[in-house]
């Protein structure tokens, strides 16, 4: 009785004598394993060499300060909102008397934490922050050994005065157009429909 | 008298530190080789391509705990590891490691003992190899110990008679001496044994694998099935003389295998070449040199052992026991066989 038209009649096939003997393999293994003496090795030996990566990677992020070295980040908290991940989290604070080298405006963000075991580097932070003040840059990040060292704060995130980052290739031609009008505070003041390329209008 | 006993000693301490050197860095360069064979580059971390690893193997081994089983035989346990390193490097006192230096007339043999029975004794003395295994395996009181164990006393058994007769046509066909010695000495004249003796020597080499229990006949410690064979429950450096007496028994059959088919410390038109540099035979230079093309060759011998660990997969039991019993020993007799003819005609064998 044929209950299904998949069958198959396994082969019963006999070895052959070269087969049996198991020399002619054998030698043609080796073979094969000797020729992968001399193969190229795909290995990128990590510290000393990296990968090569695209110009728009998306590593490690920083809080930017401006060309007066203040925290651009206000704490509107967008970037939070954004975030598939939920790694984001700040608390926000108001400027005082006297810390306006420190902080740009009025506003800024006592506490600034992203989780990088939840954050998935997609960039929606970045493109969601309304001050330029969150980027993805080309940096990893490093290995730990406890879990709670991947919570990064502020002492993390912000740049240092002394060592800037560039973030040039993640800026958008918005970006760099206000970066031109050293007088505005807020990218939504200029007329962006000229440049505006690549985001929908809502 | 004097004399003798330090030129004994400084060999025999010589070949003890050599073994262990080798064995040391024969991991590396088990490492090193796999990678490279599967285009990676292997250890690259301690030291320059990773040299410093054996050391820091062994640092490991020895500051790791250790841990006896409570059920286990506490004497046999420790015992087994010891009596199996002994062995190894026992194996290790016949080779010729170099042709003999004269100083003053008097002959200085570059071997520890020449034993006129030499062929005999190593292959009691690696029979008895088997014996750390089977004890440490016993002794652990695990069933995946005490399996490894059985396999490879079975294993060494099978392989053991075939490895003995492939030595017999050699020794027919190398002029009759059981002494290592001779045996290197008889391929002066400028055809190893290799040549008369080809068959023999796939046969050995077979055998050889089988009973140095390296892949594709490592059944006696496979960590698919087994865990870790008959050193399961073996820590620390208790573990670290298993795996270090495996690769001297490596070394040792690799320059038995050098010494005793491809001719040892000879090579071709060697006293050609001695005699184009000028150099006496006998003298210190001449024993360097060949020290040095026995010990190549040796070196050869164990990378060959890694590459067929590293592309051939291991044998299911019975089929270890068919190639054995139904392949090899039935081989061998028939290249005793042949060989025995080939010298009756050749009037080296009278009646």
């Amino acid at each position: 009785m044929q209950l299904t038209n998949r069958r198959k009649v396994v082969s019963d096939k006999h070895q052959t004598l070269s087969e049996r003997i198991y020399f002619p393999a054998v030698v043609k293994g080796m073979l094969i394993t000797f020729s992968h003496l001399f193969k190229k090795r795909p290995t990128i030996m990590y510290p000393e060499e990296q990968r090569e990566i695209a110009p728009v990677y998306r590593g490690r992020h920083v809080l930017k300060r401006d060309e007066n070295g203040a925290e651009r980040c206000t704490a509107c908290g967008m970037c939070a909102v954004a975030c598939p991940a939920e790694a984001i989290t700040m608390e926000s604070a108001e400027r005082k008397r006297g810390e306006e080298g420190l902080y740009r405006e009025e506003k800024y963000a006592s506490t600034y934490e992203i989780n990088m075991l939840r954050c998935i580097f997609c960039g929606l932070c970045e493109e969601a922050c309304p001050k330029e003040a969150i980027f993805l840059t080309d940096r990893l990040v490093e290995s730990e050994y406890e879990r709670e060292t991947f919570v990064y704060g502020k002492d993390k995130l912000v740049e240092k005065i002394d060592q800037r980052i560039d973030v040039t290739k993640r800026q958008t031609p918005e970006v760099i157009e206000f970066k031109k009008r050293p007088g505005l505070k807020h990218n939504s003041l200029f007329d962006k429909t000229q440049i505006d390329r690549h985001r929908k209008p809502h | 008298m004097e004399v003798f006993i330090i030129y004994k000693s400084v060999i025999a301490l010589a070949v003890f530190a050599v073994s262990l050197g080798i064995a040391a860095y024969s991991t590396w360069w088990e490492r090193k080789f796999a990678g490279l064979l599967q285009d990676r580059w292997g250890p690259s971390r301690a030291g320059k391509w990773g040299l410093l690893q054996p050391l820091a193997d062994g640092g490991k081994m020895l500051f790791k705990e250790e841990i006896i089983p409570n059920v286990s035989n506490r004497f046999l346990f420790v015992l087994a590891p010891g009596l199996f390193i002994i062995t190894a490097i026992m194996a290790g006192v016949l080779i010729p490691w170099a042709p003999s230096v004269v100083i003053n007339g008097e002959t200085y043999a570059m071997q520890v003992a020449d034993l006129n029975v030499g062929v005999i004794f190593l292959l009691s003395v690696t029979s008895v190899g088997v014996y750390g295994i089977m004890i440490g395996g016993w002794a652990s009181n695990n069933k995946y110990s005490l399996l490894g164990a059985i396999r490879a006393s079975a294993q060494m058994i099978s392989y053991e008679l075939a490895m003995g007769i492939s030595l017999i046509a050699l020794i027919i066909s190398a002029g009759g001496s059981l002494s290592f010695a001779d045996i290197v000495k008889a391929q002066d004249a400028g055809i190893a044994n290799i040549v008369p003796q080809f068959f023999g020597f796939i046969i050995f080499f077979i055998c050889a694998l089988a009973e140095t229990n390296r892949a594709p006949f490592d059944l006696a410690e496979c960590e698919t099935e087994l865990v870790g064979g008959y050193h399961t429950e073996y820590s620390a450096f208790k573990l670290g003389l298993f795996l270090f007496a495996e690769y001297i028994n490596m070394f040792v059959s690799s320059a038995v295998m050098a010494g005793f088919y491809f001719g040892g410390y000879n090579f071709p038109f060697a006293h050609e070449v001695y005699q184009a540099l000028g150099l006496a035979e006998g003298s210190i230079a001449v024993s360097v040199i060949g020290f040095l093309v026995y010990f190549t060759k040796t070196l050869i011998f164990i990378s060959v052992f890694m590459w067929v660990r590293w592309t051939l997969p291991r044998f299911r039991y019975d089929q270890l026991m068919n190639l054995g019993w139904k392949t090899l020993l039935p081989l061998s007799l028939l290249n005793l066989a042949i060989t025995v003819v080939v010298e009756i005609f050749r009037g080296n064998i009278t009646f």
